[in-house]
């Protein structure tokens, strides 16, 4: 009797999830490894790492990679910590716009932005053009690292304003009235309190957005030009135009894997030194904007979304004129979307949504439960679960892809080519997203909650479905935007994956433009976004009427 | 139906961390029990141990004749109290209240009437469709209590109900707590580390320390007879003297330096010479004129607190001792001022020189006959 422990459903939940993970997370990260350092006759060597370092014209990569990706998280955390601030502390008009705008932004895939600024300030651009030709100004190039700088940040941003939202909403408003009542008021106290107490969020907002634009290969590819990154490089390798060379590419994925990892650590290790947990539980009273600084308010909020926003529309707009492959002529008709219409377009709405739905019911259901055992029954192997489910948090998409080609395009697990294998890449993608977000709430969840319902005679695990779930529903479902946005949106590791069956809306988008058929890809580029704004305006309407406040 | 409680040999551990150890308790049917003591004396993981929210090491647990210690903590049928109240946020208060009556077999009709019964017992039936966020504490306190109860448990466990409340609360909902309790009469453990709370609602209190029970008793008997030095000093304030048991003439005389008192209440067995330690409660003290015999003291400071008048003072050795005298309507003696103490020898403690147990008739730790 001493010391015994009982097999409990969660027990076995523990073993399911284990052999889970080691079969699409540990095999094919295996795999890559193994690939790393085989030659093609399949002999041990570390050629691909000397080769690889020995000469800039790869290495030069990951400097460039790595000076962008910075460059992106300090300008979004420049932007995102202001606006965000003013939507949580001011009663701002049509505040709801300025956030469903925002997301909308971040819900673009990663080249449309890129595509559209180069049609509105590249070389032809409108804004170029119209520029010189009446005012005589030269903006210069906006192709290499500014450009990229400038679509990311403006893409990016909104995933700090989100977290910080949620950060700045934790705050109690004693904490605020107490340092007002200490005489720190003002700037001083948003730097001395309120963003001293988001400082976790600030840093995991950094981390998120550093991963994406560091992993991001949409952008670059498109308005990077001479700028090589990192991410661009692997998938040059893997599928290039000097031919695949597997095993390079796969030690390329390792070099990034370690190089992610190591920021990883540096995030935690930072975030280590903001250790403290905060419940509001007076909720902060937002003020109303007044005089100078009101307008100047109204004019930063509205003008940041605008600016951001202006490609999309520009897109939708463009998606209505007339084209020729990749030259727009004057005047307006369907005749871009007849055109998609006999390209897959019904098939790759079809494989969209399927895709999309699929993958997040079982992120949604393995991150809650995953949180669960982490969080109420920690232990090794719930640790151990906890760990492996992070892996891919620090794998760029298109190594992911890599991986699971490698892995699954033999025997005895031959995937490769099936939806199966997308929504594998979907889920283990980004799980860690959505399992971040139910550890936090539930951590916020007091056991006694549990325990009540127990002693109130409900059994564990319909405690779980009727007292747990729910009160997780608010944290999980803000984590769950995040993830249908990117799985949408998805393109480094399907680019990889997909083929004509399993074609996405992305997908039909990126290979229009990347054949110069610039209209089509509008129509492609506009049905996504109308689809992701339906699908946010869904997901409001309905988590309002649910609105739980913990 | 209430049920007795049986604790025996209860062993707790944390890795190799002993926090209870051999621990035995007998709480009766429909008995207020109250475990006190200070933080991290072991009190609320007893509970929790009950409860069945922690794992028991070793030693038996029973509910009358039923051994509970491998019983899922689901169906021990036990209503407990948390100390933030644990009210499901998401659930209105009829919807937490009948949240228990729903895993047993009861029709609507059933389950709505005694939420019914309970809400209103509670005195929150006008709250019903209330959401948590929008109920103060001491209204949470009521649907916490109101949950609890519906279900109609063996027992009712509560881990300090009271201290996230204010003080009037704390007093206005400790009554509420004993007449529902009388009322209903179910048996109840109740934890908490305020002396006086436990005082106002027990019909026993056992008090711990270190894992350990140190006395088990009524509230007067803890109070006036306090099984050892740390019970007198943890129940109500108390003045710690060294002294000396002395025999004059087979009679024993507690000698205070200057104060000699015949004490013909000493327990057989520790009629002998010895070391001792006193236990002198503030209204044991009494202050008389410097020049009648008496412990010599000098006035530092009075407080008149209406029906008291409160003196601190400090004795020829320097030691510092406090003392409670009814108000007079003449002035409050001035600082400063020699005067000598005598004491209530009736009601004073005598200990062993280490503390470990009263020397005086009239301990009565888990005795029968209360």
């Amino acid at each position: 009797m001493e010391g015994h422990k009982k097999l409990d459903v969660w027990s076995l939940i523990t073993i399911l999830f284990l052999a889970l993970f080691c079969l699409i997370l540990v095999y094919p990260l295996f795999e890559i490894l193994r690939q790393s350092v085989l030659d093609e006759s399949g002999h041990f060597t570390i050629a691909q790492f000397v080769r690889f370092f020995s000469q800039s014209y790869y290495s030069k990569t990951i400097v460039n990679s790595f000076k962008v990706t910075i460059a992106i998280t300090v300008v979004t955390l420049l932007i995102g910590v202001p606006i965000s601030y003013f939507y949580s502390f001011y009663q701002l008009r049509g505040s709801k716009v300025i956030f469903v705008l925002s997301v909308l932004c971040c819900m673009s895939a990663p080249f449309i932005g890129a595509y559209s600024w180069i049609l509105l300030l590249g070389r032809s651009g409108v804004i170029t053009q119209f520029l010189s030709r009446y005012l005589g100004i030269k903006i210069g190039s906006i192709y290499g690292f500014g450009g990229i700088l400038l679509v990311q940040s403006l893409k990016l941003f909104p995933l700090v304003f989100i977290y910080m939202n949620g950060a700045f909403k934790n705050i109690d408003n004693t904490l605020i009235e107490a340092s007002a009542n200490l005489g720190c008021v003002g700037l001083k106290r948003f730097f001395r309190v309120i963003l001293k107490l988001s400082m976790p969020t600030v840093l995991a907002a950094s981390l998120l957005v550093f991963m994406r634009a560091f992993a991001d290969f949409g952008t670059p590819l498109l308005i990077g030009e001479g700028y090589r990154t990192f991410p661009v490089e692997i998938y040059n390798q893997y599928l290039g135009e000097n031919g695949t060379d597997h095993n390079f590419a796969a030690a390329i994925s390792v070099i990034a894997i370690v190089l992610t990892a190591l920021v990883f650590f540096i995030q935690k290790w930072a975030t280590s030194r903001y250790k403290f947990s905060i419940n509001a539980l007076h909720p902060v009273q937002k003020k109303t904007p007044r005089g100078l600084s009101g307008f100047l308010m109204y004019l930063y909020c509205y003008g940041l979304v605008a600016i951001s926003f202006i490609p999309q529309v520009y897109i939708v707009y463009l998606s209505f004129r007339n084209c020729d492959q990749a030259v727009f002529k004057p005047g307006f008709s369907l005749a871009n979307y007849q055109l998609a219409a006999t390209k897959l377009l019904s098939r790759s709405i079809r494989n969209t949504l399927v895709l999309g739905v699929g993958s997040l019911a079982i992120i949604i259901l393995f991150s809650v439960l995953i949180a669960y055992l982490v969080v109420r029954r920690p232990g090794f192997w719930n640790h151990l679960i906890d760990t492996l489910s992070m892996l891919p948090y620090i794998m760029p998409g298109s190594v992911i892809g890599i991986a699971l080609v490698l892995a699954f395009g033999k025997q005895p697990f031959v995937l490769t080519g099936t939806m199966l294998i997308m929504i594998i890449s979907l889920v283990i993608r980004r799980m860690p997203y959505t399992i971040r977000s139910a550890n936090a709430t539930l951590m916020q969840i007091p056991m006694s909650i549990e325990e009540a319902s127990i002693s109130l005679g409900t059994s564990k695990l319909k405690t779980f479905a009727v007292v747990t779930v729910p009160m997780m529903a608010n944290g999980i479902i803000s984590g769950a935007i995040l993830s249908w946005v990117s799985i949408v949106t998805e393109l480094s590791s399907s680019i990889i994956l997909y083929n004509n069956r399993t074609i996405t809306l992305t997908m039909s988008a990126y290979v229009a433009i990347s054949r110069g058929n610039y209209g089509l890809a509008c129509a492609f580029s506009a049905i996504l976004t109308v689809l992701t704004s339906i699908s946010l305006v869904v997901y409001l309407t309905l988590s309002k009427s649910e609105d739980i406040s913990l | 139906m209430s049920v007795e409680i049986k604790i025996r040999h209860a062993l707790k551990k944390y890795g190799e961390n002993v926090i209870i150890s051999h621990l035995n308790l007998d709480v009766k049917e429909g008995e207020f029990f109250t475990l006190l003591g200070p933080s991290g004396c072991g009190k609320t993981t007893l509970l929790r141990m009950i409860a069945g929210f922690n794992t028991i090491e070793g030693g038996d647990f029973f509910f009358n004749d039923t051994r509970i210690n491998d019983l899922d903590p689901a169906k021990r049928n036990i209503g407990m109290v948390f100390q933030n109240y644990a009210i499901f946020p998401h659930l209105s208060v009829r919807k937490n209240v009948e949240f228990g009556l729903r895993n047993q077999r009861l029709s609507q009709d059933e389950i709505t009437k005694r939420a019914d019964e309970f809400l209103s017992l509670m005195q929150i039936d006008q709250l019903a469709d209330r959401m948590p966020d929008r109920l103060s504490g001491g209204q949470q306190q009521r649907v916490a209590l109101a949950r609890a109860l519906c279900i109609k448990p063996h027992v009712l466990l509560m881990d300090e109900p009271l201290s996230n409340l204010d003080a009037k609360l704390r007093v206005e909902m400790r009554t509420v707590i004993k007449e529902i309790q009388n009322n209903i009469g179910i048996t109840t453990i109740y934890v908490t580390h305020d002396q006086e709370e436990a005082m106002a609602v027990s019909d026993r209190i056992a008090v711990m320390k270190g894992g350990v029970i140190q006395h088990i008793g009524t509230p007067k008997n803890i109070y006036q007879r306090p099984a050892n030095l740390f019970v007198s000093s943890f129940i109500g304030r108390s003045n710690t003297l060294e002294g000396a048991l002395v025999m004059e003439n087979e009679v024993p005389h507690l000698s205070l330096g200057q104060l000699d008192v015949a004490m013909d209440n000493v327990q057989e067995k520790y009629r002998k010479n010895q070391k001792v330690m006193v236990s002198i409660r503030p209204e044991e003290l009494l202050m008389r004129r410097e020049t009648e015999s008496g412990l010599k003291a000098i006035v530092d400071d009075g407080v008149f607190l209406g029906l008291n008048t409160h003196y601190f003072l400090h004795l020829a050795s320097g030691m510092e001792v406090e003392s409670i005298q009814e108000s007079t309507i003449e002035h409050t003696i001035a600082k400063g001022t020699e005067i000598s103490l005598g004491i209530n020898s009736e009601k004073i403690n005598v200990f062993t020189a280490d503390g470990s147990a009263n020397i005086l008739d009239g301990v009565c730790n888990d005795c029968t006959d209360v």
